[in-house]
């Protein structure tokens, strides 16, 4: 079942000394429950796809339609996390997590429950009353993405969510974000341009071409491990297909 | 992490450290005591002329006559509390300007060439006006203090709402944040830094405004004695308002720094 349509989407920028095309006629799906990704060369227009999919500006033309209903503005059922975690400093751990809730003034005692038990499932209870510069950046951006799901969306989008961490960092977080999101049951829709790590987390991959952003290819990830996470699955011997099929497909050069 | 069983070398580094601190403040201070003893002993063997530099003693003694007609601490309370009036209505009132300049870039952009203009004007010229307005009084005193601190503060304070992070406003918007909700929850409370080091520039521009709008009107406060002692020859009168104004500009910036901490306390 469809969770997300994308449908005819173009999107032009304009400013004084011209109007670029970004984004030109992208149609998409995305299923409830998988993890899809979106690849594509720097600069294509894929953080303002999930831009125009969380309702921050409308689309020159097309629609976005999440759960039957066209999205116009930002709303409780989308969750966007970004490149880097934002935690504020001035606030603890407990309180960057209530954010969106406050903001949306559904702080109650059965969200801030649901809330302490996630806290309590990902490891992080006892640092509730840290403040964030407390924290490592891999715990910050766990800490993110708990924020995110605090106000229970039905879709995750991603924005190169693991894009600011060291290497080492990035391979354990990006492992800890695929199984909160697989054990949290949410659909989500990440945008990268790291190609392992498109294989290694999706069900499917969505490459897209130069600006202006048009649909290439799509993937449909199979390995053959079992149990799939991150790591596992860049053991699996289908990876490196997958990989070298994905690279020819992005044609990147290097001038 | 911290742990008191340190080693040697950690121990020795540690105490290198405080010796360090101490000797800084010990030299500070010794400054402080050798300049006003030398002032003292060249004052009394007419190495210096006392007429035109005035002496501590008669510093002091002026200090005693003053307090015995009750008049000390009535004219360091006017000085004081004209800047402190003055200077909290210059944040309070270039804050709110500035939050409205945030919310309108129209506005913003309309008003920019004024701003600038304002900005490099002296403000002390408009004080005739001002007093031709309001009358010579307090009142005037406070404004001019305040037309001082104002510019500054509503461009310090509109540059530091400016460089929040774009991004964490479009995570707040992605909540669904209204834009008093983005002022309310991101901005204003990330400025808070640049806010409180306006403030500090602040306390020193309102000593000035007040200074100069007593040396033009006022009848009291420490501004009055300074112009007063100078027109009646008596040093020892400006040079201990001039010391006690020192002392007091310290004080508040103190305070403000005390604030800083307060407000910040998710640095530490």
């Amino acid at each position: 079942m469809s969770k997300l349509i994308i449908e005819n989407l173009s999107m032009i920028y304009h400013t004084i000394e011209a109007e670029t095309k970004a984004i030109d006629n992208l149609s998409l799906e995305v299923l409830e429950g998988e993890f899809l990704s979106i690849i594509g060369p720097s600069g294509c227009g894929k953080s303002t796809l999930l831009s125009v999919i969380a309702g921050l500006f409308p689309p020159s033309s097309g629609r976005v339609i999440l759960d039957n209903m066209e999205i116009t503005k930002p709303c409780n059922k989308v969750g966007y996390m970004l490149q880097r975690d934002h935690l504020f400093e001035w606030r603890n751990i407990f309180s960057n997590i209530t954010l969106g809730l406050e903001i949306q003034g559904k702080c109650n005692n059965e969200s801030i429950l649901n809330i302490e038990s996630m806290l309590e499932k990902y490891g992080l209870s006892s640092f509730k009353n840290y403040y964030p510069h407390q924290l490592s950046g891999g715990m910050r951006q766990r800490v993110a993405l708990i924020r995110t799901l605090a106000i229970d969306p039905d879709i995750l989008l991603l924005d190169e969510p693991f894009a600011a961490l060291d290497y080492q960092t990035k391979l354990a977080v990006s492992e800890e974000v695929y199984k909160i999101i697989k054990q949290e049951g949410k659909t989500a829709l990440m945008v990268t341009h790291d190609i392992s790590e498109a294989i290694a987390l999706s069900d499917r991959v969505a490459v897209l071409s130069k600006r202006p952003a048009r649909l290439k290819n799509i993937y449909d990830i199979k390995l053959s491990v079992e149990n799939r996470t991150p790591l596992k699955s860049r053991e699996a011997p289908e990876f490196r297909h997958y990989f070298n099929a994905i690279w020819k497909e992005l044609d990147i050069h290097v001038e | 992490m911290l742990s008191n069983n340190f080693s040697k070398e950690h121990e020795l580094y540690l105490r290198a450290v405080k010796r360090r601190k101490a000797a800084i403040i010990i030299v500070q201070i010794l400054i402080l005591i050798i300049f006003f003893v030398q002032w003292e002993l060249t004052a009394k063997y007419k190495i210096v002329d006392p007429f035109l530099v005035s002496q501590p003693s008669r510093m002091i003694k002026f200090m005693g006559k003053l307090y015995n007609e009750g008049m000390l601490f009535r004219h360091i309370w006017v000085t004081c509390y004209e800047t402190v009036i003055g200077f909290l209505l210059g944040t309070i009132v270039g804050t709110l300007i500035a939050i409205i300049l945030w919310w309108s870039d129209f506005i913003c952009k309309v008003l920019d060439p004024y701003l600038v203009v304002l900005n490099a004007l002296p403000k002390i010229a408009l004080g005739p006006i001002l007093i031709f307005w309001v009358g010579n009084g307090k009142t005037a005193i406070i404004l001019i203090a305040l037309t001082i601190s104002l510019i500054v503060t509503i461009i310090s304070v509109l540059t530091g709402f400016k460089e929040v992070d774009e991004d964490k406003i479009k995570l707040l918007k992605t909540f669904g944040a209204s834009k008093s909700q983005i002022l309310r929850y991101v901005v204003f409370p990330s400025s808070i830094p640049t806010m409180i080091s306006a403030l500090k520039i602040n306390v020193g521009l309102s000593y000035v405004g007040v200074i100069v709008g007593e040396f033009l009107v006022a009848k009291e406060g420490l501004g009055f004695l300074i112009v007063f002692g100078g027109q009646v020859a008596q040093l020892d009168m400006v040079m201990l308002s001039i010391i006690i104004l020192s002392i007091a500009a310290y004080l508040m910036y103190e305070a403000v720094a005390i604030l800083e901490k307060k407000f910040t306390v998710w640095k530490s």
